[in-house]
């Protein structure tokens, strides 16, 4: 069980609250589930998340396993120059 | 992936040298080749005929009198770029961008393009289109568009983020929010408390070369393209969509690039070119003019800023708070909310708050430019960061010091930081003799902070060994900066061998697995863990090699120093093999020996910078010169410090133009008024002084190197940094970028009016 925090747009379509507590072992099953439980949640995984784990910030490794314990924050996908 | 890309703290031998660019001696003898110097046989040129409308409906477009003109082969409209986005919003409007296909909707929106023999033909059957527009109301201001009595510009647009959906449309598409704590309580426990709004213009990233590409397409469904981009994979797959063809099919190859800084990660006429030359059965080559660059091409955000910031006497700040407004052109951006993420990230706070509005507006499509939206961001706090340390009596370096985020802070954007350099900057900047220097009368000594994320991502690498023991290294992220060698020295470090025995090229997309384009500063991180991780791969076929020349277990062989070596005394009459020896031997021994890397190279450290800068301004004028310009910026490992010089002084003098001079014009007609660099005041060399760098080296734990990005973060602080030296300079306090002539005496006479 891990505890993700989302930004506060994101919280807006999990139900208006910004902290969860999911059963996920990587950032694939973390998606699906917050999908599961809040579909509304898709098309902003389809436009881009990027996770943060313990201050380092994942794009594009979904296969990233989450630490028990560790501190988990969904991030907007960022653009650069 | 088997590859561990954990920092590992070892010595170097040619990583941190500063040898000569490959590409250096093309470049000043003018060989190299960039969008424009590739031809091809029977290619025939391209031009585009732009909206001179704001905004306004295309009723018809009539180009028979075009296509019967002797010369041209093909005259195309949105018809023949039909629409095969398949409800991808954002694909959409990149299509609707490059060619209007109901509404154009900014002065210079492509409406239609021909290809013709010649110029001059081209040039006439673009006279000979004749398009029947329905003028609209237009708004090219971000704080009008954003108010309810604005035109709209998409009346599909209903704002995203709101608690509720709203019931009107707006040209604002988007609300987000970040932040932590409350921030109504931490500004009743302030004893001083900051409250300014600020402005940046809307500048062009301002690159030398201009977007340039040749365009074939050929019967079979095959095509090419030559092109100046900073992400030809990327590039491929926008085009291919947009044109269905199939990806593989479209081979597209990266010229030299003369500068992108962002503007180059987007498709603009190339798509516009393949059409073209699909319809022309011939090649297309189609070079924007510096006008079109300017009305269709990449500008940034202009921006509105509020910024609140309370502190106690102690210098603790108490809460912060920003509401950030920025342009994003006609299409849907999430600008404000990079802006909104990068505000407050330099600061440790137990109260912040940052809400970001994107505002639709009658502008070109806005572009990344070169850490996109943080120095707006930057420019805003950093003013009022350096307001609030003057009323509390505090130096402006220690107030910073005192509220810096470090490690464990919790940023301002969401998570904890890991290791950070945002302190070793400030203490860096606190005892450098550029703050001790005097200053003459009318002129301000300014500073400020910047912060940029970085990221890494897709990256494939190819790294071949020659029989004569030369190493060819394939990468597919465009060379913007001098990466080609970085990633020769960090091959030749990984294999213990001298640099001038690789070569680095890039590949094009038919050569190479996929990669992401060179942004985020990320290039010489992805491509340089790629490359760390094919020379570990072809090192390891070296050693298999070694051990079956010697017949002894792989287990045995060791690589050291460009050498395999049998570890052991049962093998101590083997003399070590060379990378070389192995080379030559290899048609015998399993034949060629190659390494290969597909990667996703996460975990791209975060990136600080503070900049000093002295200016003078003459009061008479309002006219303003930089006389001295400090960068110090944290570089996790300077690969090759030369070129992360060269980043910090390049993004510290594009701020300096956007600071002072750089912005889009527009009348009240909603023409862009100065599309040209006479009009477009960039600096030159004679406008600048030199730029003094101090590199920092606070590892990055998720590179073997400890490598972070570092061609982006240089553009954050110097809006602040100089509009801070030019309030002091000037004792009145510049909120609107840039501080041109007219500006600042416009503010000085505020001043003396009271």
């Amino acid at each position: 069980m891990v505890e993700v925090t989302l930004w506060g747009s994101l919280s807006a379509v999990a139900g208006g609250k910004a902290r969860h507590e999911i059963e996920a072992k990587d950032i694939r099953e973390l998606f699906r589930k917050l999908a599961e439980q809040y579909p509304g949640i898709e098309p902003w995984i389809d436009r881009g998340i990027a996770v943060a784990i313990d201050g380092t910030i994942y794009r594009d490794t979904w296969s990233k396993e989450l630490p028990e314990g560790a501190e988990i924050f969904l991030l907007p996908r960022l653009a650069g120059g | 992936m088997n590859f561990d890309p954990r920092f590992s703290g070892r010595q170097f031998a040619s990583v941190g040298t500063r040898p000569i660019r490959p590409d250096g001696i093309d470049k000043v003898t003018g060989r190299a080749r960039y969008g424009a110097d590739f031809n091809m046989a029977g290619q025939l040129v391209g031009r585009v005929l732009r909206s001179p409308h704001a905004h306004a409906v295309i009723k018809s477009i009539d180009t028979s009198k075009a296509e019967k003109l002797a010369g041209v082969k093909a005259v195309i409209t949105a018809k023949d770029l039909p629409d095969l986005t398949d409800g991808d919003a954002a694909m959409y409007d990149i299509l609707d961008n490059c060619m209007a296909r109901k509404k154009a909707l900014y002065d210079g929106h492509a409406v239609a393009a021909v290809a013709a023999i010649d110029a001059r033909i081209a040039r006439q059957a673009l006279k000979l289109i004749e398009v029947e527009y329905e003028v609209l109301p237009h708004v090219t201001d971000v704080d009008e568009a954003a108010h309810h009595h604005a035109p709209l510009i998409n009346d599909q647009v209903f704002t995203e983020g709101l608690e509720e959906k709203p019931a009107k449309p707006s040209n604002v598409t988007k609300r987000t929010q970040f932040g932590h704590g409350d921030v109504h309580k931490g500004f009743a426990e302030a004893d001083f408390v900051v409250e300014r709004s600020f402005k940046t213009e809307q500048t062009h990233q301002g690159y030398i070369e201009p977007h340039a590409c040749v365009a074939s397409v050929n019967a079979d469904g095959t095509a090419d393209l030559w092109v100046c981009t900073q992400g030809h994979f990327v590039y491929r797959q926008h085009c291919a969509q947009l044109l269905g063809l199939e990806a593989s099919k479209l081979r597209v190859t990266s010229s030299e690039i003369g500068g992108g800084f962002g503007g180059k990660t987007h498709v603009w006429a190339e798509p516009v070119a393949l059409a073209l030359s699909r319809k022309a059965g011939r090649p297309v080559k189609l070079v924007m003019t510096r006008d079109e660059v300017f009305r269709a091409s990449g500008p940034t955000s202009a921006t509105s800023i509020d910024v609140k910031i309370g502190a106690k006497k102690d210098g603790t700040i108490t809460a912060a708070e920003a509401t950030l407004r920025y342009s994003s052109g006609p299409y849907a951006g999430s600008w404000a909310e990079i802006g909104a993420m990068t505000a407050f990230a330099c600061y440790k706070l137990e109260n912040v708050k940052t809400v970001g509005y994107e505002v639709l507006v009658n502008r070109p499509k806005t572009a990344a430019y070169r850490a996109p939206s943080a120095p707006m961001a930057a420019f805003a706090v950093e003013s009022a960061v350096d307001e609030l340390a003057k009323e509390l009596g505090m130096d402006a370096v220690d107030f910073r010091i005192k509220n810096a985020a470090q490690e464990g802070t919790r940023a301002s954007y969401g998570p904890v930081y890991g290791p950070i350099g945002i302190g070793p900057t400030l203490e860096a900047v606190k005892h450098h003799p550029h703050m001790k220097a005097p200053l003459k009368a009318n002129q301000g000594r300014g500073m400020a902070c910047g912060f940029w994320f970085n990221f890494g991502g897709q990256t494939c690498t190819d790294l071949n060994i020659g029989m004569d023991g030369s190493v060819s290294l394939a990468v597919g992220t465009v060379d913007v900066g001098g990466s080609r060698a970085s990633l020769s020295l960090v091959a030749a470090e990984e294999l213990g061998i001298d640099y001038s025995h690789v070569k680095a090229i890039v590949a094009d997309t038919s050569s190479l697995g996929y990669n992401d384009m060179t942004d985020g500063s990320r290039g010489t991180f992805s491509s340089s863990m790629a490359t760390i991780s094919a020379a570990r791969n072809a090192i390891k076929i070296l050693r298999e090699r070694a051990a079956q020349t010697w017949d002894i277990p792989v287990e045995d062989v060791h690589w050291e120093k460009g050498h395999a070596i049998a570890k052991g005394e049962k093998y101590g009459n083997l003399s070590p093999l060379s990378l070389k020896e192995i080379a030559a031997a290899s048609g015998k021994t399993g034949g060629p020996i190659a390494g290969h890397s597909e990667l996703v190279a996460d975990g791209a450290g975060v990136s600080f910078a503070t900049h000093i800068c002295d200016v003078e301004v003459d009061p008479e004028t309002g006219s303003t010169r930089v006389i001295r310009y400090t960068v110090v910026q944290d570089a996790g490992k300077a690969v090759h410090p030369t070129y992360v010089e060269g980043q910090y002084q390049g993004g510290a003098a594009q701020g300096i133009g956007w600071a002072l001079n750089e912005e889009y014009i527009y009348g009240k007609d909603g023409r862009l008024q100065n599309a040209g660099f006479l009009d477009y005041r960039i600096p030159v060399c004679s406008d600048l002084p030199m730029i003094d760098t101090q590199i920092l080296e606070i590892p990055n734990p998720n590179h073997p190197y400890g490598v972070r990005g570092v061609g982006e973060t240089s553009i954050v602080p110097p809006l602040a940094a100089i509009a801070n030296a030019v309030s002091n300079a000037v004792g009145v306090r510049m909120t609107h970028i840039p501080m041109s002539p007219p500006r600042i005496l416009a503010a000085l006479d505020a001043e003396r009016e009271g």
